[in-house]
């Protein structure tokens, strides 16, 4: 197992994802001997884990089930440790559009934070390229580098504890594209541009205030940025479900099927039920509610030297 | 570790040969760089021959006569800054007449060669109202008249996000109305890396299927399904990717999918020599029918002379040797057709593919069931459809069927920002929709499937709402 390369069989040591049911997941450490906890009951990784084919069922000790999943860089970011407030796999996916990653890419991601962007980077740039990422607090920065030793993908990784605004991000002219999500990016500009290669690169910035943006526009501009674009995008999710809508009753008509022929007005089929008949609709509905922010994209393009 | 950035140069710089993407503010075209060939591009025609040997990123002009010159570098500070303006526009009355250049003026200083900024600058000192507009005004009208009459060119490499802009700024219905923050969420959902083994149906003329194996560097394989003759590859070719990419790409027609899933796929030399066979039967028969004109003829003179005609003789060998060497051809390529179909078929016995992207034109129902039983368990997989309602029943059908969980229907809402000081807001024009979105994961199918259905997905909540629905 690794974050950057699909296995068949779970060994010792490896992350795996435990799905439990909707929207119920946890990450476990896979350990000979060891125990873990569900409402299901106990999973014994050496028996129920080890040399079982990922995706997998597996009973628990109270008789119920889950199944074990290979992580990705996708099931890692809904199941990760928060220590920071972290991007999202909508956000993640179109930043890594917009900045071109691909296999062999050199990428500078400032702050580091949880790891959910690091994690989806590492899993496009793998296996010839590479993340110089930097975070200004000492834990995070070293419980990152625990994390993606675990994770099989420590060789793809420099991570150095300094703050990118100051002392920039450790390296000059080879990264491809910069990502920055910190407080005042308009002050790492300058280190987000010496750190792109000469032939020009990508950059992007996150920032959940317009204030911020409007800051970090401006710097862009100042230092001879172009194609400057800033967007937001949201996911929308649309809940599949089956509703049973009843029919009026309008009394009897004179002559006619009655209820009957008022399905087939709404052009559904009939459905008997106790009282009024009714219809049944398969639709898809929108929650009650939905992430409405997260923050504002801004990319541009380093033009070349 | 890549510390030190040794860029080859080579292949950063633009050659016969190569596939690009030309830019004008936000428009782009992808065409491929041709030995003084006519390019047409945001009304304007010319040759990119000057082009070539130019770093990727290089600005160009456009002169008289369609060659590319190099654009001068930017002068400092806009020279077109107006010294006075107006506090708003209560006295300006918009009557259509306040531009003294006439259509014909400005032809007249184009033709004098007169470069983009110094018509803009023209146009500006021949407004009779420019001095009065805002300043906000008068940065608007500037940058509105840049863009008309600066015509600069920019060559780029081509990248998903280029080519997955300029088809759905172009041709969106050639790629299902596929708005590229909904082809980000494919590529991200699907886990596209390096190294898997990806299955792909699209009928997005390419571009879908070129995005995915940018994504994967050239490693690992993707096999690409296709319906009826062929498969559609234009828009990957815009990618110009490099010919050890195209080693990993593989294709396999759908009509025979079930005789892959039922293990009667014939791959063997005999199908191919029969198919040469009557290929070449159908050959020999045309050719009966020409050498039994020329018989015809030499039967001819034949009956008439008693020895063959030499030259006629000569003909006939001729014809006999361009005959076989069709034939041979015919074999040749028969085989290569063979052997592909085996290596696909190959890939996708072991029912172990770690990925499937499907986005087409197609009814996405039948295609998935049938595409996801050569995936194998914990692996994702998405759908793409213009519409929702044949993704509902995808959806409801995966639930029935077991062997799939974390399915999502989604769609992705996208909106641009002017950001100007004093002048931020959300762009005036958005996008309406870019399209809707199945995703899950592979499980292991599970043969008791009414343990499944009884491991509801569906929160308790729903059940609340449904009163609400009926009762509304």
């Amino acid at each position: 197992m690794s974050f950057v390369e699909y296995s068949e069989i779970i060994q010792e040591g490896d992350v795996v994802i435990i799905f439990l049911g909707h929207e119920s997941m946890m990450p476990i450490k896979v350990q000979s001997g060891a125990q873990t906890q569900t409402r299901y009951g106990v999973i014994r990784h050496s028996s129920d884990l080890i040399g079982q084919r990922f995706g997998s069922k597996v009973t628990c000790s109270k008789g119920g089930w889950v199944y074990v999943l290979h992580p990705t860089p996708e099931l890692w970011t809904v199941n990760l440790p928060h220590r920071t407030q972290i991007l999202y796999t909508t956000d993640i996916a179109n930043i890594t559009l917009m900045l071109e990653l691909k296999p062999g890419s050199v990428v500078c991601e400032s702050g580091t934070g949880s790891g959910s962007l690091s994690h989806s980077i590492l899993r496009t740039i793998a296996p010839t390229g590479h993340l110089h990422t930097v975070e200004f607090h000492a834990q995070r920065a070293e419980k990152a580098m625990q994390e993606f030793k675990e994770h099989k993908v420590s060789h793809l990784v420099t991570v150095r504890n300094q703050d990118v605004c100051k002392d920039g991000f450790g390296i000059t002219a080879i990264a491809d594209a910069v990502f920055l999500d910190i407080p005042s990016p308009w002050e790492a500009i300058t280190h987000a541009k010496s750190a792109m290669k000469r032939k020009g690169g990508r950059l992007c910035s996150f920032s959940p205030c317009i204030e911020q943006v409007q800051r970090t526009c401006e710097a862009l501009l100042d230092h001879g940025f172009e194609e400057i674009c800033t967007l937001e995008v949201l996911l929308r999710v649309h809940d599949v479900r089956t509703v049973s809508l009843p029919l009026p009753d309008f009394g009897p008509e004179e002559g006619s099927a009655g209820s009957s022929q008022m399905a087939s007005d709404v052009g559904q089929e009939e459905v008997p039920n106790t009282g009024n008949t009714s219809v049944i609709c398969r639709t898809a509905t929108p929650p009650r509610e939905m992430a409405g922010h997260t923050g504002y994209l801004t990319f541009a393009t380093k033009p070349l030297d | 570790m890549a510390e030190c950035g040794n860029d080859s140069d080579a292949e950063s710089r633009i050659s016969y040969g190569d596939y690009v993407v030309l830019k004008r503010g936000d428009v782009f075209k992808s065409v491929q760089v041709e030995n003084k060939k006519k390019v047409i591009f945001e009304k304007q025609w010319f040759f990119l021959d000057n082009a070539v040997g130019q770093l990727y990123g290089t600005k160009f002009e456009i002169e008289a006569g369609g060659s590319l010159k190099l654009k001068a570098a930017k002068h400092t500070g806009d020279s077109l800054d107006s010294k006075e303006a107006g506090q708003d526009n209560r006295h300006i009355v918009d009557d259509g007449r306040s531009q003294k250049l006439t259509r014909d003026d400005i032809e007249t200083l184009k033709e004098q060669g007169l470069k983009g900024q110094e018509i803009v600058q023209q146009l500006i000192d021949n407004s009779t109202t420019f001095k009065d507009k805002t300043e906000f005004a008068q940065e608007k009208y500037i940058k509105k008249k840049k863009k008309k009459y600066e015509s600069d060119i920019t060559i780029l490499k081509p990248s998903t996000r280029l080519l997955a802009m300029m088809y759905h700024g172009r041709e969106p219905g050639k790629i299902c109305h596929l708005r590229y923050d909904s082809m980000a969420q494919i590529l991200t959902l699907g886990n596209i890396h390096a190294g898997s083994k990806i299955i792909v149906f699209e009928t997005c003329a390419g571009l879908v299927l070129g995005s995915v194996m940018e994504r994967m560097g050239g490693f690992g394989s993707v096999i690409q399904m296709y319906p009826g003759g062929g498969p559609t590859r234009a828009g990957m070719e815009s990618f110009g990717f490099p010919s050890h990419f195209h080693e990993m790409l593989h294709e396999f027609p759908l009509c025979k999918v079930n005789a892959l899933l039922a293990g009667t796929l014939d791959l063997s030399e005999k199908d191919a020599d029969s198919e040469a066979n009557s290929s070449r039967n159908g050959q020999s028969e045309s050719s009966q029918e020409t050498s039994g004109v020329s018989e015809e003829k030499s039967s001819e003179p034949q009956s008439m002379e008693v020895s063959v005609d030499p030259q006629e003789e000569m003909r006939r060998a001729e014809r006999e040797r361009l005959r076989g060497q069709k034939a041979q051809e015919k074999k040749v390529k028969m085989e290569e057709k063979r052997k592909k179909l085996a290596s696909a078929a190959a890939l996708l016995e072991g029912r172990n593919a770690d990925g499937l992207v499907i986005a087409s034109r197609f009814h996405p129902c039948p295609v998935l069931m049938g595409l996801l039983k050569f995936i194998a368990p914990s692996r994702p997989f998405v759908v793409y459809c213009q519409y929702r309602e044949p993704l509902i029943e995808c959806y409801t059908k995966l639930r029935e069927q077991g062997g799939a969980i974390s399915l999502r229907l989604t769609d992705s809402w996208l909106r641009h920002y002017q950001v100007l000081p004093n002048r931020t807001h959300p762009v005036l024009l958005m996008s309406g929709g870019g399209g809707y979105l199945l995703s899950g994961t592979t499980v292991a199918a599970d043969a008791a499937k009414a343990r499944n259905q009884h491991k509801s997905e569906e929160p308790v909540a729903k059940r609340l709402k449904l009163d609400e629905i009926s009762s509304a």
